[in-house]
């Protein structure tokens, strides 16, 4: 078995919030492969941005923290790393792309000149070099005509076409990671097809892993070979992607595959069930609680859940789900 | 009303545009012309969907039908009234039929007022009904949507994203309408959530017979709630079918892009489905193209796409398209590429 390219041990990310200082990311572990796409789901509040900050060292300053555990990447800890060494991995070993498109451009600089930045700055290319580089990224990512349109301003292009640009910088200097937070949903689903395409395609050339963050099932399914399913900063459930939508462990994985109308392969006239996970993620003051998370929202609840935190346990191979109630299936 | 089965809604030929600043010294007037040339109709109890991307002209389309913009052509009928012609105390009785349910819970609830006065506020503008039964309406409202009666008291930030739908669904209910409008009911929610929101939607339509103007971009969840279905592309239809000759057997080549680029969690349809790629954008709404406004990106398009506009023609029994290239075979144009 190969090496993992990046290996997060017992990461705890602490937030300080007007309650005290709150556990966002609370005991979460994943290898992740050279050359693989994996991707964190869940909802809104459950840690996915936050680990991937975390990852990049961009935590908020003086609010959040890592505490304890390792991010170790290429031999090296990032979370001992000082802001310069950071500074030095960020956008040239790994990088990220951002939800929104239309606000992580810088609207006064020019698409071109923003993309050479990058080179400029880790890779040491002269202004000429870096701005024919440029041209060649856009050209990558396929915008057309990228002689003329590497001199337009952010404005001036479509939501698609700014994320292109997005994944032009994040890929300059091709990096072996790259973390996609959202990358596709403030976007039209002609266009989020093109780019899943493209970060496909690139990463067949380049080899770049991705850790996809989404809460979209048809998006995983579509570009990750790996999921783990994210639960208020927990990991509940890791594993093969077809294999988890098919026989998910979890019930909050089984929650967010049923509870969204999926197309299939043929419709008919009969309507599928959505089923309802009852609730919202808890506020952040229970996060860190020994006892299962879930809980408040799960119809299997036992008496242990609200006791004890659940242990993640092999479910099925090199599938892992953290629950109690993991034999009720069998 | 006579035992024929005629549409609550009827919309005829609708036109909305608006004007592009002008040009100082010339004062031509140019415009863009959002909606141009719709025409849909909704039976009593069912649910229309309008699908297309972002600045498709589907939104427009919604409001102008409520007369929340002004069209410029066209017929509007909801329930044998005329909504274009109406004025004054009659536009306000018939704003009681229809009502909206908006994208956004969080900027479409007014942050200064309680829940039940933001319940109450479309009964205090269109109706004449006393204090009292107004409550009573809110209360049984409140039950109505499931949230509870000591809720009312509470103001929009102390509730989560899906009970401000619920209060925003409570508010659109409260003139007992027919026709409900829904834009994007659940885009803004968390994917758990707008299970509860989808459920609850079809509840209601059942135990009040409501009719649903269904706007959203997720084929998905489109599949799941409407009857019949209208794709829209720079402001006309270009497929209008039932929901099962759209999602199995779609006609024109936007349709069935569309359709093919839906990230998919079942195997079988994503190993079945070639993906049809549409490349870039579409073009510049103010200056439309001549011809088939998809023909500049679609895979088969023909010398006389980019000529002649296509007309939405009755294909099949329940599929209408507006495409060149299909033939009364109905046979999909994309059939012939490999």
């Amino acid at each position: 078995m190969t090496e993992p390219l990046l290996s997060v041990q017992n990461l705890r990310i602490e937030l300080n919030t007007r309650d005290g200082v709150a556990p966002v990311i609370d005991d979460f572990s994943f290898d992740l492969f050279p050359g693989e796409a994996i991707s964190f789901v869940g909802e809104s509040g459950c840690g996915k941005s936050m680990t991937a900050l975390g990852i990049m060292g961009l935590l908020p300053d003086g609010v959040g923290k890592i505490a304890s555990g390792s991010i170790n990447f290429a031999g090296e800890d990032l979370a001992t790393a000082d802001d310069k060494r950071l500074r030095n991995i960020r956008g040239n070993e790994i990088s990220m792309i951002f939800q929104e498109p239309m606000t992580s451009l810088n609207p006064v600089y020019t698409i071109g000149e923003q993309i050479a930045e990058v080179l400029r700055a880790h890779q040491g290319l002269s202004r000429q070099a870096s701005w024919s580089k440029a041209i060649e990224l856009l050209d990558a990512v396929r915008i057309p005509n990228p002689q003329a349109r590497v001199s337009d301003y952010p404005f001036q292009m479509s939501g698609g076409q700014r994320q292109r640009v997005m994944i032009a910088i994040a890929l300059a200097c091709e990096p072996k990671i790259l973390i996609a937070d959202e990358p596709t949903t403030a976007l039209d689903v002609t266009v989020q097809a093109q780019i899943f395409d493209l970060l496909n395609d690139l990463r067949k050339q380049t080899g770049t892993a991705i850790i996809l963050i989404t809460h979209d099932m048809g998006a995983v399914a579509e570009m990750a070979e790996r999921m783990i399913v994210m639960y208020a900063g927990r990991k509940v459930e890791e594993g093969p992607v077809q294999q988890v939508i098919d026989n998910a462990g979890h019930p909050y994985t089984q929650g967010l595959i049923s509870c969204v109308p999926h197309i299939l392969e043929k419709l008919t006239t009969e309507r599928q069930t959505l089923q309802e996970v009852p609730g919202i993620v808890p506020s952040l003051r229970d996060f860190g609680k020994d006892q299962c998370l879930f809980a408040t929202r799960c119809k299997y609840v036992s008496e242990k859940c609200n006791n004890v935190r659940p242990t993640e346990i092999e479910f099925e191979s090199s599938q892992t789900v953290a629950c109690w109630h993991t034999e009720r299936k069998q | 009303m006579s035992s024929i089965k005629t549409p609550l809604l009827t919309v005829e030929n609708l036109g909305v545009r608006f004007p592009i600043k002008s040009n100082m010294f010339f004062k031509q007037k140019t415009y863009l012309y959002a909606v141009d040339d719709v025409s849909f109709e909704i039976q009593r109890g069912e649910t229309l969907a309008i699908v297309g991307e972002s600045g498709s002209g589907k939104t427009t389309a919604a409001l102008a039908t409520a007369r929340l913009v002004t069209a410029y052509s066209g017929n509007i009928t909801l329930d044998n009234t005329d909504m274009l012609q109406i004025q004054k105390e009659k536009l306000r009785q018939a704003r009681t039929k229809v009502q909206f349910i908006f994208q956004d819970p969080y900027s479409s609830l007014n942050p200064r007022l309680r829940a039940e006065e933001i319940v109450k506020e479309p009964l205090n503008s269109l109706t004449k009904f006393s204090s009292k039964k107004k409550q009573t309406l809110v209360d049984e409202l409140f039950k109505a949507v499931g949230l509870r009666p000591e809720q009312q008291r509470l103001f929009p930030h102390q509730f989560s994203g899906g009970q401000r739908q619920r209060i925003g669904i409570a508010r659109a209910l409260a003139t007992q309408p027919e026709l409900i409008i829904c834009d994007e009911p659940v885009s803004a929610l968390d994917v758990a959530v707008q299970a509860q929101i989808l459920n609850l939607l079809r509840e209601l339509q059942s135990k009040y017979e409501l009719t649903y103007l269904f706007i959203s971009h997720d084929l998905g969840v489109v599949q799941h709630m409407c009857d019949h279905i209208a794709v829209m592309y720079m402001g006309k239809i270009v497929e209008y079918a039932d929901r099962l000759s759209l999602f199995n057997s779609p006609l024109h080549p936007y349709t069935s892009a569309l359709l093919s680029a839906i990230p998919s969690v079942d195997k079988k349809r994503r190993e079945n489905t070639k993906r049809i790629l549409i490349p870039g954008d579409p073009p510049d709404p103010i200056n439309p193209p001549l011809g088939c406004r998809f023909a500049n990106r679609c895979p088969v398009a023909q010398d006389i796409c980019f000529k002649e506009e296509p007309l939405l023609n009755q294909i099949k029994s329940g599929q209408k398209v507006a495409c060149h290239l299909v033939d009364k075979e109905a046979k999909s144009p994309l059939s012939n590429l490999d």
